[in-house]
């Protein structure tokens, strides 16, 4: 059989024959990554289990990004656990201030094209938008992979999401993987793989792929992954990755079912609490004022959303009755920003700018709602208490409706200000 | 390995974030600790309406969100012996397998809150005795009967030295 998914490329690479969906495999993990959330306890999973020296020390790094800097006494002693294991280890650790993992390991060269990268994160399926397999797994397993540098997979069958059309004006990745959430539903691709194809993805900055890559984990699937064109070797290039090959898709692979989007018609979309499915146009959902805006995460921290953001916050001044907080996705991206002119005009707009760091998307600190309040919010789950309070609403949607809500203090259609 | 214990029904779609709040999970590894405010957010108290050997009943998607360990952890530790649901979220499926924690895959509709149920996990059966009615489940993959009939992962390769199969 000649015609292959993405995944069975990928996973053919690693076990050098012929895959089968729905086999269980045991392969070895490029690289691996671990979060202040969940390497604390690989670590001691890692001893309980008899590890005593990481396998592969250059082919792992831990991300101090959940809790960073520290809000508490119990975060920072597992922070120090983290440290200290990472010295001992000779392992990679991006402490404090350093970024959100998802945005650092693929930054870093640390996933490309057809390798198969895991991570104690759910959101690690957002390398997909780099070519490469990878996933979120529990912390036993990043244990597992220290000491044997493998790890089991079910190899999964996909679904092909043809995304067509021109993308509107004022609309963004973001919207089209809402729309898609709701398309698919919560738990619509469970076990399964999301791979992209289409004539949306030429119009697709490497920024805006990660956004589509990093919710597909949103609608239950195991991975989100485009193929690889010019624009991704040339994101690779830049991020210290050379060894490029090409990934495409064969429409003729066996997947398991089709998903086609025209994106031409849509709208900005938003997504009510307590779910990110429960999606709406924006044109739909009528007048929900706001009190606290938040751009950033894994999802829109990057630097094409810092630049949607400003220009629709430059030379205004938000809502006085709302707070916006903003948090670049690395240092990187914050530097980058910094040099643009752009912090400067979101402070000036009224941003409180927050290191960076997940904070306020995981609700450990820096953005903490009170009761009864609404959020607007670039991440990529409203679940109920997921910012800290469950009595507070959370509404998704991409940088550019946050940016323009922040301004007249209720949920607003961004393209009234472009 | 029969389990036996009274259903606490529960939704679709229960998020890892409700069995575990993020705001607990990331400040200890005490897991008995954490166990105090099991699926707190969605039913304060929830911990005192326990009693130990009592399974969760769920709807479709049980554990989606994070890929918190503790989520399984903290149902363990919190003395449940079992989930049993429509269908569960894939990295929540693997951290229970790895942790020794059983799952059921069946259709639950007809399982009533505070029901009586028994399952028999080596012949595939749910029984609900107040209900008085049986159900077939979906067998696991024998690579994950395996994980679970060690113990787990660490279990697993405390007794291999690694993976056991590939
Ligand atoms: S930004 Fe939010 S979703 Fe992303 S890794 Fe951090 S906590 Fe998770």
């Amino acid at each position: 059989m000649s015609h292959k998914t993405l995944t069975e490329k990928i996973f053919e690479s690693h076990i050098n024959r012929e895959p089968r969906i729905g086999e269980v495999v045991v392969v070895d993990v490029d690289f691996a990554m671990g979060q202040d959330g969940t390497s604390p306890l690989a670590i001691q999973k890692f001893y309980d289990m008899g590890g005593k020296k990481v396998l592969r020390p250059d082919r792992i790094a831990l991300v101090i990004d959940h809790g960073a800097p520290s809000p508490t006494e119990g975060f920072a002693n597992l922070h120090k656990l983290m440290r200290d294991f990472s010295y001992e280890q000779g392992i990679r650790l991006f402490d404090i201030g350093s970024g959100v993992c998802h945005q650092l390991i693929p930054e870093s060269g640390f996933a490309g094209p057809y390798d198969i990268v895991v991570g104690a994160d759910s959101h690690t399926c957002t390398y997909g938008a780099v070519g490469a397999f990878s996933t979120g797994i529990g912390s036993s397993e990043l244990a597992a992979v220290m000491i044997s540098g493998k790890l089991w997979f079910k190899i999964p069958p996909a679904i092909r999401v043809i995304l067509s059309g021109k993308i509107p004006s004022g609309v963004y990745s973001k919207d089209i993987v809402l729309y898609l959430a709701k398309t698919l539903t919560a738990d619509g691709a469970t076990y399964k793989a999301l791979e992209f194809d289409g004539d949306v993805i030429d119009q697709l900055s490497m920024d805006a792929r990660f956004t589509v890559s990093n919710m597909a984990v949103e609608v239950g699937a195991k991975a989100g992954i485009f193929p690889v064109d010019e624009k991704t070797k040339v994101w690779l290039r830049e991020h210290g990755r050379d060894n490029m090959c090409d990934l495409s898709i064969d429409p003729l692979a066996n997947y398991e079912s089709t998903v086609e989007i025209d994106v031409s018609k849509l709208e900005p979309q938003i997504a009510l609490p307590h779910r990110v499915d429960n999606v709406m146009s924006i044109s739909e959902i009528g007048d929900i004022p706001i009190q606290e805006g938040y751009i950033g995460t894994c999802t829109n921290g990057r630097l094409e959303d810092m630049e949607i953001a400003t220009s629709i916050l430059d030379g205004k001044k938000i809502h006085p009755r709302v707070r916006l907080i903003v948090a670049c996705a690395s240092k990187s991206i914050y530097l980058e920003a910094m040099k643009k002119g752009l912090i400067e005009k979101l402070v000036e707009a009224g941003a409180t700018v927050i290191p960076p760091g997940c904070g306020p998307c995981v609700g450990t600190h820096a953005g903490v709602p009170s009761d009864g309040e609404n959020v607007i919010s670039t991440a990529n789950r409203n679940f109920k208490g997921r910012m800290g309070n469950n009595k507070a609403f959370i509404y998704l949607s991409s940088p550019a409706t946050v940016a323009a809500s922040c301004l007249t203090g209720k949920i607003t259609d961004p393209r009234r200000f472009l | 390995m029969i389990l036996h214990g009274f259903a606490h029904k529960l939704g679709d779609d229960i998020n890892t974030d409700y069995i575990i709040s993020g705001k607990y999970k990331f400040n200890t590894l005490d897991m008995k600790e954490l166990a105090r405010h099991i699926f707190e957010d969605i039913e304060p108290n929830f911990i005192d309406k326990i009693k130990p050997g009592d399974i969760i009943v769920a709807g479709r998607n049980f554990g989606c969100g994070s890929s918190r360990e503790q989520a399984p952890l903290v149902i363990k530790n919190a003395g449940l012996s079992a989930v049993v649901a429509s269908s569960f979220a894939r990295i929540f499926y693997r951290n229970a397998i790895n942790n020794g924690l059983p799952l059921v895959e069946c259709d639950t509709s007809r399982i009533q809150d505070g029901d009586e149920l028994e399952i028999d996990l080596e012949n595939g059966v749910v029984r609900d005795l107040t209900g008085g009615f049986e159900m077939g489940i979906n067998p696991l993959p024998p690579f994950m009967m395996k994980l679970l009939q060690d113990g787990g992962l660490v279990e697993h390769f405390k007794k291999y030295g690694g993976f056991s199969i590939g």
